[in-house]
């Protein structure tokens, strides 16, 4: 019933109407997303690395930041942050952005320093142990021998974060972030219609989800079981020693 | 040039390792044998502190290997150690799997450490296999490479542990040959192994470990032709 009265009352003239709205609402989506995301592996990295140390200094910090954000609702880091942190840090509000972005990165980080932390632990002790005996250093066995195994093993996971984030990003609406839902939010508050603005907001982000899928699966396939290069580039390779 | 005094290792509660006591000296061949779990890759990994040591002393050309102060990747340089499963890098071919460490570790230019790395290759009989990534190899050339490998940070001491172990039997040979040949040239070795042949032949001296101590040591014809201790005469007894 209440589709059909829908789909008989169907106006999506309205939502052309505030085309701009929704077209800047993209923009604000990807570009916290990606913010989030980046800073979230980077900083997801340190975390991870950190939650595998044997000091406790550096371990309890990690453990304990990694529970707080991944124990408590994003949308209450949200407020916590653009009301409470920066406000009391810097004096005033930094806009929504800067809020937003640092959120979903902090948020986004403790959830990747397990993947982070899980992908390094996976990599056989013996490869560590190797780089230890040729006399490498800690730090460098793990930049140079166990990180760039471990990346591999944690592509599939790090995509579903990904993905995640660009959904979760929809909660920075409540600190009037001008993102996708936003612009349904401002459509459905001007005409009094629900279906459509909320529809198109939905599909717009299914078609993010799938472009992201679409990418990630690109990766995944890039750095697949085998190390050894494409055959392409083999030849090239020994095209070049020859 | 290695000196181990009352060295105990403990995991836990369990005691592993109850108080060495061995020396050796340069350009010796040192084989350790005996019944497995007695210790000896514990042994052997004290020495590069890939383990840490309960209570004892190991000294490495004079220098104390377990004092704090004691920069551990400076005497790790100077040590080389195979594993019994090779533990080459997957992502790295063999070229680089042997450039790596001189080039971050010891600052040599990367066209002097791949100089290098053919010329360790061709000793081990794998020049052809620069390119190749480890899993495109046999466990016999990978073990040769990772050999080549240690040899490329320019040790003055390798450690073995059990080399051939994961082997198949066709393979044991041209690892084993490798070893020999580097034992030949002089270098200090210190090698874990059940193959009682590369012990009798290529051996200075053999130690016997059981439960944690070195029940006997002595050259490969008093410990293989008269072994005195009883433990000794058993273990052989089921090897030989
Ligand atoms: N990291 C560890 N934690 C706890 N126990 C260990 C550890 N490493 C070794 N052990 C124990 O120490 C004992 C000696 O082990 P080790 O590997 O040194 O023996 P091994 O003589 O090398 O034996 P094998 O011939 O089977 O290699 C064994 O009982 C083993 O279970
Ligand atoms: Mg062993």
């Amino acid at each position: 019933m209440v589709v059909i009265d829908f789909l008989d009352n169907i106006r999506f003239d309205m939502i052309w109407n505030y085309k701009e709205l929704f077209i800047r609402g993209i923009w604000v989506t990807l570009s916290l997303t990606a913010v989030g995301y980046i800073g979230g592996v980077i900083f997801g990295l340190f975390l991870g690395i950190g939650k595998l140390s044997k000091k406790r200094w550096v371990y309890y910090p990690s453990k304990f930041y990694v529970d707080f954000f991944r124990g408590t609702p994003l949308l209450v880091q949200i407020l916590l942050i653009h009301t409470a942190l920066i406000p009391s840090i810097f004096g005033q509000s930094l806009g929504f952005f800067v809020s937003g972005a640092t959120a979903l990165m902090l948020n986004c980080a403790a959830y990747n320093a397990e993947i982070i932390r899980a992908g390094i632990q996976s990599i056989e002790k013996g490869q560590m142990e190797a780089a230890r005996s040729l006399g490498m250093p800690r730090k460098e066995a793990m930049r140079y021998i166990v990180l760039p195994q471990a990346i591999r093993r944690m592509v599939p996971p790090l995509g579903n974060e990904l993905i995640a984030l660009l959904k979760d990003s929809s909660l920075v609406t409540v600190i009037a972030a001008t993102d996708i839902l936003y612009a349904g939010k401002v459509v459905a508050g001007a005409y009094q219609r629900f279906w459509e603005p909320y529809i198109t907001a939905a599909i717009l982000y299914l078609i993010l989800t799938w472009i992201f899928t679409k990418l990630i699966t690109y990766v995944e396939k890039r750095y697949s079981n085998s190390y050894i290069p494409s055959q392409r580039r083999r030849i090239f390779s020994f095209g070049r020693a020859s | 040039m290695i000196k181990i005094k009352g060295l105990h290792k403990s995991f836990g509660e369990l005691k592993v390792l109850k108080g060495i006591d061995c020396e050796i000296s340069e350009k010796e061949v040192v084989c350790v044998i005996g019944p497995s779990g007695s210790g000896k890759s514990t042994f052997l990994r004290c020495i590069n502190l890939l383990e840490d040591i309960t209570d004892g002393e190991v000294y490495i050309n004079d220098v104390k290997v377990n004092d704090p102060t004691t920069d551990i990747n400076e005497i790790r340089k100077e040590v080389g150690m195979v594993f019994q499963q090779f533990n080459l890098f997957p992502h790295m071919n063999v070229l680089e799997n042997i450039t790596i460490a001189p080039v971050k570790i010891r600052n040599m230019h990367q066209v002097e450490a791949e100089d290098l790395a053919y010329q360790l290759l061709e000793k081990v009989g794998l020049r052809d296999k620069a390119h190749a990534y480890p899993e495109q190899l046999s466990g016999g050339q990978m073990q040769r490479v990772a050999i080549a490998r240690a040899l490329a940070m320019k040790p003055k001491v390798m450690l073995f542990d059990e080399p051939t172990s994961a082997l198949d039997p066709e393979m044991v040979k041209e690892v084993l040959d490798v070893m020999k040949q580097l034992a030949l040239e002089g270098m200090t070795m210190v090698v874990v192994t059940h193959e009682m042949g590369f012990a009798r032949e290529m051996g200075d001296r053999v130690l016997f470990m059981d439960e944690g101590v070195l029940v006997e040591e002595g050259t490969p014809s008093e410990v293989f032709g008269q072994p005195k201790s009883p433990r000794t005469q058993d273990f052989l007894s089921k090897v030989l």
